[in-house]
């Protein structure tokens, strides 16, 4: 029999789609990114404007908003598909399920993930952020919100049947964020000090690595038990 | 090879087998939990360094092992239940949970109370101390997504796929003292060679651990009973059992 289409096509269809659908809903992109900036700008007005403090705490402030805008996306990742029946669908084609839920989370951070990373040297800017710390920034933002995605989107594979998922989403995958968030803003810091940091992006990587091998499974396990 | 095992996956015959542990664990509990704090912290000598404060440990790093061996057991059963699609194995995992979070609240607690004489605070944002932390805050999310979900069977699964990639954390723990630079010091007991430890120090240390694993054991015991009791209430056999105890 005929399998119909290609492991790569399926992937590169559903990645297509996501995108589009986001491309035609635009908040779905600004609102986090926004969110992302605001809650930067609070920290300024929060501890005070003095350069020193601020680019002391530059690197936290900026990981920890990070954190949150992909927390906060998140939530809509597969809200849509469950809610009109095409994630039903996902499930029963032929296609492996991680594959299908891979391009999914590929979708997300392309659309979450990149513009945080691109707007990020703009808010480090206002922070005062060390100059030499730039390249760690950007290094472990761009290494560090994949894994975000693909943590997170377990979490929201297991809350999405829920009707008041919100809060029990950050309960469950803030604290598989904490290792991340400790490595980059490490490597930042040793950046700062003009300190090699490649040991801490090592790490970084090693967890892009096996999250994006375990994480697919996961989330696709988490999904059948989700709409079961 | 395994095939004995499987029929104690029945809730009847789990319900009554772990009937029948319960005084066991519990009697060697009581006696070794006992003896090991009375031993600690009434005759254990006193150290030369820091003085009485030390006995803290006694209470501290039992419940401290313990709180990642109950995360290793609760895991290890979700992931049974998962597998192999047998209830009784996520009852277990759940009955686990809540004592997993307690006595990993007792460790940071008396952790913490260990600290302030000792380093001079009660907190210090170090690897074990926050791997520790992460720790509580996983049991605390399994709990309560366990607790979100109507149908109890979906709970267990959600709840053992969470406990299953919390595994993670447990190495983190247990390496932290090894892998960066910490406060907390290197563990001083060893199996395979000589212990940093005298030995007066070192029995009632090793049977406090082993009590608080028997203590584990009972209550979780106690609750896995009542897990069975609660998912089965339309069995024959456990309306049979109420009446038997006397309930209309």
């Amino acid at each position: 029999m005929k399998k119909g289409i290609s492991f790569r096509q399926a992937f590169f269809t559903l990645l297509k789609r996501d995108l589009q659908i986001a491309i035609r809903h635009k908040g779905d992109i600004f609102n986090p990114l926004l969110f992302f900036i605001l809650v930067v700008t609070l920290f300024p007005l929060g501890i005070g404007p003095e350069p020193q403090v601020l680019s002391r705490v530059a690197p936290g402030v900026i990981w920890v908003a990070a954190l949150l805008a992909s927390m906060l996306s998140l939530e809509r990742l597969f809200k849509a598909d469950f809610v009109d029946g095409s994630l039903e669908q996902m499930l029963l084609s032929p296609q492996p399920l991680p594959l299908m839920v891979l391009a999914k989370v590929l979708a997300h951070w392309i659309l979450t993930g990149v513009p945080l990373i691109l707007v990020a040297p703009l808010l480090a800017v206002l922070l005062h952020l060390d100059d030499n710390s730039y390249g760690a920034l950007m290094a472990t933002l761009a290494l560090g919100t994949p894994v975000l995605s693909l943590l997170g989107a377990i979490g929201v594979a297991l809350t999405v049947g829920l009707h008041k998922g919100g809060v029990l989403l950050s309960l469950l995958i803030l604290p598989l964020y904490i290792p991340v968030l400790i490595f980059a803003t490490s490597a930042i810091d040793a950046s700062s000090l003009n300190l090699p940091y490649s040991g801490h992006l090592a790490i970084i990587g090693a967890m892009l690595v096996g999250s994006l091998i375990l994480a697919p499974f996961a989330i696709g396990a988490s999904l059948r038990v989700s709409t079961n | 090879m395994w095939k004995w095992l499987h029929s104690y996956a029945d809730p009847e015959r789990a319900y009554n087998l772990s009937g029948k542990l319960l005084p066991w664990f519990a009697m060697l509990a009581t006696a070794l939990v006992g003896i090991g704090s009375v031993w600690g912290l009434v005759f254990a000598p006193v150290d030369y360094q820091m003085g009485d404060s030390y006995r803290i440990i006694f209470i501290h790093v039992p419940a401290a092992s313990m709180s990642m061996a109950a995360y290793m057991a609760m895991a290890t059963s979700a992931f049974i239940g998962l597998v192999w699609q047998i209830k009784s194995a996520d009852w277990a995992a759940a009955a686990i949970a809540p004592i997993g979070a307690v006595i990993t609240l007792i460790a940071l607690i008396t952790g913490a109370t260990w600290g302030k004489p000792m380093w001079g605070t009660w907190w210090v944002w170090d690897a074990r101390l926050t791997a520790e932390l992460v720790l509580l805050f996983l049991y605390l999310g399994i709990i309560s997504l366990y607790a979100s979900f109507e149908d109890k069977v979906l709970a267990a699964r959600a709840a053992g796929i969470l406990a299953i990639v919390g595994v993670i954390n447990i190495p983190i723990i247990k390496y932290s003292v090894e892998w960066w630079s910490s406060l907390h010091q290197p563990s001083t007991i060893r199996i395979t060679e000589k212990s940093a430890m005298p030995t007066e120090m070192l029995y009632p240390l090793l049977i406090n651990i082993l009590g608080f694993g028997m203590m584990i054991g009972a209550i979780t015991l106690i609750r896995f009973r009542a897990e069975i009791l609660a998912r089965n209430g339309m069995r024959p056999w456990v309306r049979e059992l109420a009446k038997a105890e006397g309930v209309k």
